[in-house]
């Protein structure tokens, strides 16, 4: 049960540091990537945040023989996978350009279901669409979780 | 370039980001597993076992429900202005899935956790959306 709900309120710790730091807004997310226009840095900041503070955490957190809710010998799923290869860096630059397009990334698509759902429910459907037949086109449905960071 | 000073939000944006950096560090500590969304819905929508779905949907209601709090309990309004309109934001959703899914990660996966692991994978990974995203915008704002 604890385990449960501690899944639940981390969702929603994330989700309500989404909407607190400006990135449900597609347009203000146009603001951060629009750096040869008026440039709104905030985005920068969400980054540096999220990445400064899990970057510590994380050095703690790793002496820890594994999670508090083990399931099973399961540990610490660190993605495995180390290769820099086409796929990485043409997927990631698909990512871009959808993400350029629309403002929206996974993450602020599914927080502003609720929100804004004219907008946000067509995005997400295409972009659950999207996920199936890029799995389906690289790993296939056999695909291991851990190595999808 | 000039600064967009009127929408810039220092504070807000860095206290979010730091919200967002420790439900990743939860959720490693917590359950083992990286907070990548992308990986989180892809194992919805391609089930790799019954025992491995029940997880990410929790953890996408509470995602849903994450914005909630910051509207009634901070009792800050959360804006949202759409960047795009008619076709372009459900094709930009199928890119977004297909890119995320090839690449193996998104903004969560490869920026805030991977960039924290020091992933050399996942810099490479924010460097090439960063630098498509930028491009994007460029052409969709000052050349079309």
């Amino acid at each position: 049960m604890m385990r449960h709900i501690s899944i639940i309120l981390i969702g929603a710790l994330f989700g309500a540091g989404l909407a607190l730091s400006g990135m449900l807004n597609p347009s203000k997310v146009a603001g951060f990537l629009d750096l040869f226009g008026t440039w709104d840095p905030s985005l920068a900041f969400v980054m540096g945040g999220g990445v400064v503070a899990n970057f510590i955490g994380h050095r703690i957190v790793m002496r820890r023989p594994g999670p508090v809710f083990a399931s099973g010998t399961a540990g610490f799923r660190i993605p495995v996978n180390n290769a820099i290869d086409s796929k990485l860096v043409i997927g990631s630059a698909l990512f871009g350009i959808g993400w350029g397009l629309g403002g929206l990334c996974p993450g602020p698509a599914i927080s502003s279901l609720l929100l804004a759902p004219g907008d946000a429910v067509l995005f997400v459907l295409m972009m659950l669409a999207g996920l199936a037949v890029g799995r389906m086109l690289t790993s296939g449905p056999a695909a291991t979780p851990a190595a999808q960071a | 370039m000039s600064i967009d000073f009127q929408n810039f939000t220092p504070y807000a944006s860095l206290i979010g980001g730091v919200m967002i950096g420790l439900a990743a560090l939860l959720l490693m500590l917590a359950h083992g597993r990286v907070m990548g969304v992308s990986g989180i819905l892809g194992g919805i929508v391609m089930p790799s076992g019954k025992s491995d779905i029940g997880w990410r949907i929790l953890f996408v209601i509470g995602m849903l429900a994450g914005p909630f709090a910051v509207i009634h309990l901070l009792d800050r309004p959360v804006d949202i202005m759409p960047a795009a309109s008619g076709m372009i934001l459900p094709v930009a959703g199928f890119i977004v899935g297909l890119g995320t899914a090839i690449g193996s990660g998104c903004t969560s996966g490869h920026g805030i956790c991977g960039l924290a692991r020091l992933s050399p994978r996942s810099l490479v990974a924010v460097g090439a959306f960063m630098a498509t995203g930028i491009a994007t915008v460029f052409l969709v704002r000052h050349v079309m």
